[in-house]
């Protein structure tokens, strides 16, 4: 899996990241964390780019580092033609107009004393965009966008709305400024199905009517599959695969990416749960195995696999895999074949 | 994978039988109806699924089945028959001897139950010395055995050490293992695989698959998820609002559900076999507040379907057929069903 090599990328996108590597001191043993280990890949403008893999895999980190935070430690970060990677403070500042995030616990992430209004006008105020009345407009008509009644709502604080409705606000903020890009990192993980249901029908909406590009991280494969276009798979680090939607969760060419699907519980009980399973949990990215990353738990893995990385090449048109043994004209899992009525 | 002798049981029949049972919290905003009536029975071996939104009981309901509740501001109501014996009345003394000897929890955080400083050797040998009054050699040699029964490398390492220095999934197995340690005859779990990701998510339900088939223990697997309850059980309550609004075999419950609130939950789970940007069904709204639910059908503020008659009366849980209950005025298949179907456009009219 520890896909290095540059073969999926394209010229013409709004986000391109290349090589990007992220690591974290571990205390003062002069160990490290490698959480993010050379990745590439691009955006295209108005496409949905969603990012899965388990925990700990360096999802969120890849999400902040393209926002610079922190700096990483190489590769490039090229956003709508700019060098983050090279960009002053102000230049990064000036960015996150452009690109914002939003996060998994909307509750937290919003100031609890303040008011909804003014969460979601401070943006506005700080890069002081058009006149008052202008900017109280501006914050209703976001606010109505995502389905918040600012007549009821404006005045209230965020404790006093459910998950589900902060989550709301919070697309809200990072909406007002008219970003090109929104890196969304799990934004309906700690939602009950019902309003995760709202919550990406909302965002599918808001893409179309802001031409927003979305990065969607999420460990959810049957969420991430139902907004993205096209979907990354990462792997202690490294990605594995990346391919249209519809493709990867069809024809998975990498052992992983199949055994994730296969993994999933699905909700009908006439499909008989396949048994295609990994032993033990993800090693610790302090001492990532050698060759490709997924060796130790791989079912297909050889010599090969332990000592060489491998590239990440085209198997099928705009299907890309990181692996020595890709699966081949690989089928889906049945839980992905068929579903209850 | 064998199991322990002291641990296999071979009863048939009915094991827990549950009537009339509420729980409520009297609380400075109100009283909160937590669980309000709920009727069911559980037969040995059998395995059972308890599914809804978070806050709508699941969690009370199973704690009042074992009689794990604060003991404060709390009005109790109804009856649990363990193998004919009620709980509700037993003392506290005599309840201890039940948990863990015939029925045991596991829950969504292992940390909350496992002892941070105490060695993971001890805090499963503990229960078999009180409960089975096993010696130390023995409690040992039984330890043992059942960390390599729920999957454990190196078991011997893992005597001597410390919660915090395992993995999550490895957590829940060493909670696993101390909640089979005395052989129970039902095994709580309360959403026992949300933490976990996907891959230790399956390794974790196999294990208790296997389990309960081995022991032919029966399982009260409590979750949000209907994905995890389809393959994993032969029967399923769906709770809205503290009580049971659909009962029924798993099979019949996904191929024939009748409360428009399980229609709903399942619609609005996105399916992996669905193309994607497939536009996902919601339910508006949230459950109703506890405190004040409303009037009628208490999910009609929400029900697509609803009428005057769901927002005044309550609709009595009936069957469906022999097994299958379900509690609303107008569910799925109904004339006015199909009426809101065509309307709302999901299905065309004439048919
Ligand atoms: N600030 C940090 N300091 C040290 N380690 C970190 C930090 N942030 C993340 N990590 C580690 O980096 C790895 C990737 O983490 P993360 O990107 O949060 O994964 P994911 O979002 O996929 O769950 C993990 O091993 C995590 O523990
Ligand atoms: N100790 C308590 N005091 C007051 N209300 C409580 C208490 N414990 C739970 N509740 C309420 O009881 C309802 C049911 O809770 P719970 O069984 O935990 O739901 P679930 O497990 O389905 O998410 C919720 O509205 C919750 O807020
Ligand atoms: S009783 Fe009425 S409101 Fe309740 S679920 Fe049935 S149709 Fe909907
Ligand atoms: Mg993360
Ligand atoms: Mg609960």
């Amino acid at each position: 899996m520890a896909g290095t090599g540059h073969a999926h990328l394209r010229g013409d996108a709004l986000l391109s990241v290349r090589d990007l590597v992220v690591e974290f001191p571990v205390g003062r043993t002069g160990l490290k964390v490698n959480a993010v280990s050379g990745i590439s890949f691009d955006a295209q403008k108005g496409e949905t780019l969603g990012v899965v893999g388990e925990s700990g895999c360096g999802k969120s980190t890849t999400g902040r580092a393209i926002m610079q935070i922190p700096r990483p430690k190489s590769g490039e970060v090229t956003f709508d033609g700019q060098d983050l990677m090279q960009a002053d403070t102000e230049t990064i500042r000036r960015l996150r107009t452009n690109i914002q995030m939003i996060f998994q616990d909307p509750i937290s992430s919003l100031n609890p004393r303040r008011s909804v209004r003014d969460i979601v006008l401070e943006p506005l105020n700080i890069w002081k965009v058009g006149t008052k009345e202008e900017r109280l407009a501006r914050v209703n008509k976001v606010l109505e966008d995502v389905g918040i009644d600012p007549a009821v709502a404006a005045d209230r604080r965020p404790y006093q709305f459910s998950g589900g409705q902060c989550q709301r606000i919070s697309i809200a903020r990072a909406l007002v400024l008219e970003p090109k890009m929104i890196i969304c990192d799990e934004p309906v993980s700690a939602l009950d199905v019902s309003v995760q249901a709202q919550v990406l029908n909302l965002l599918e909406d808001l893409k179309r009517d802001y031409s927003l590009t979305l990065m969607f991280i999420a460990h959810d494969l049957a969420v991430v599959k139902n907004i993205s276009d096209r979907v990354a798979v990462m792997y202690l680090g490294k990605m594995c695969e990346i391919a249209p939607s519809d493709d990867l969760y069809r024809a998975p060419a990498h052992h992983y990416t199949n055994v994730l699907l296969s993994s999933i519980p699905v909700a009908d009980p006439t499909v008989t749960v396949a048994t295609q399973r990994v032993q033990g949990e993800p090693p610790s990215p302090v001492l990532p195995p050698a060759g490709c990353r997924f060796n130790p738990r791989c079912p297909a893995a050889t010599d090969r696999c332990r000592t060489e990385e491998p590239e990440i090449r085209e198997v099928a048109p705009n299907h890309f895999v990181a692996c020595h043994h890709p699966i081949h004209g690989g089928e889906a899992p049945v839980s992905v074949r068929s579903t209850g009525s | 994978m064998s199991t322990l002798q002291t641990a296999v049981r071979r009863e048939t029949g009915t094991l827990l039988e549950i009537e009339d049972l509420a729980t409520h919290f009297a609380t400075p905003g109100g009283v909160v109806r937590a669980v309000d009536g709920v009727t069911f029975s559980l037969d040995h071996g059998q395995r059972l699924g308890i599914v809804g939104e978070s806050g709508c009981g699941k969690t009370i309901l199973s704690r009042s089945i074992m009689g794990l509740l604060p003991r404060r501001n709390v009005i109790r109501k109804g009856s649990v028959l363990f193998e004919g014996t009620e709980l509700t009345t037993m003392s506290l003394k005599d309840r201890q001897k039940i948990w863990g000897a015939e029925m045991a929890m596991i829950f969504q955080d292992p940390m909350t139950s496992l002892n941070p400083v105490m060695k993971i050797g001890k805090q499963l040998a503990e229960p078999l010395r009180i409960h089975l009054g096993s010696t130390r050699e023995n409690a040992q040699e039984i330890v043992l055995k059942l960390l390599q029964d729920v999957g454990i490398p190196e078991p011997e390492k893992r005597l001597e050490q410390y919660a915090h220095e395992l993995s999550g999934g490895m957590r829940q197995r060493i909670m696993i293992a101390m909640a089979l340690a005395c052989g129970p005859s039902v095994l709580f779990a309360d959403e026992p695989t949300t933490a976990l990701d996907v891959t230790v998510q399956a390794q974790i339900l196999d294990l208790i698959e296997d389990q309960c088939r081995e022991r032919e223990m029966a399982l009260v697997l409590v979750t949000h998820d209907l994905g995890v309850v389809a393959g994993h059980t032969d029967q399923i309550i769906v709770m809205y609002a503290g009580k049971i609004v659909e009962i029924a075999p798993t099979a019949t419950l996904f191929s024939k559900m009748k409360m428009p609130y399980t229609e709903a939950l399942f619609q609005s789970i996105p399916k992996l076999a669905d193309p994607s940007h497939t536009r996902l069904t919601t339910i508006g709204g949230r459950p109703p507040n506890l405190v004040a639910p409303p009037d009628g059908c208490s999910f009609s503020p929400r029900c697509p379907y609803a009428t005057d008659t769901c927002t005044k009366v309550e609709p009595e849980l009936q069957q469906a057929e022999p097994g299958h209950l379900f509690a609303c005025h107008y569910p799925v298949g109904s004339d006015r069903w199909n009426e809101v179907q065509v309307s709302l456009g999901r299905r065309s009219g004439g048919h």
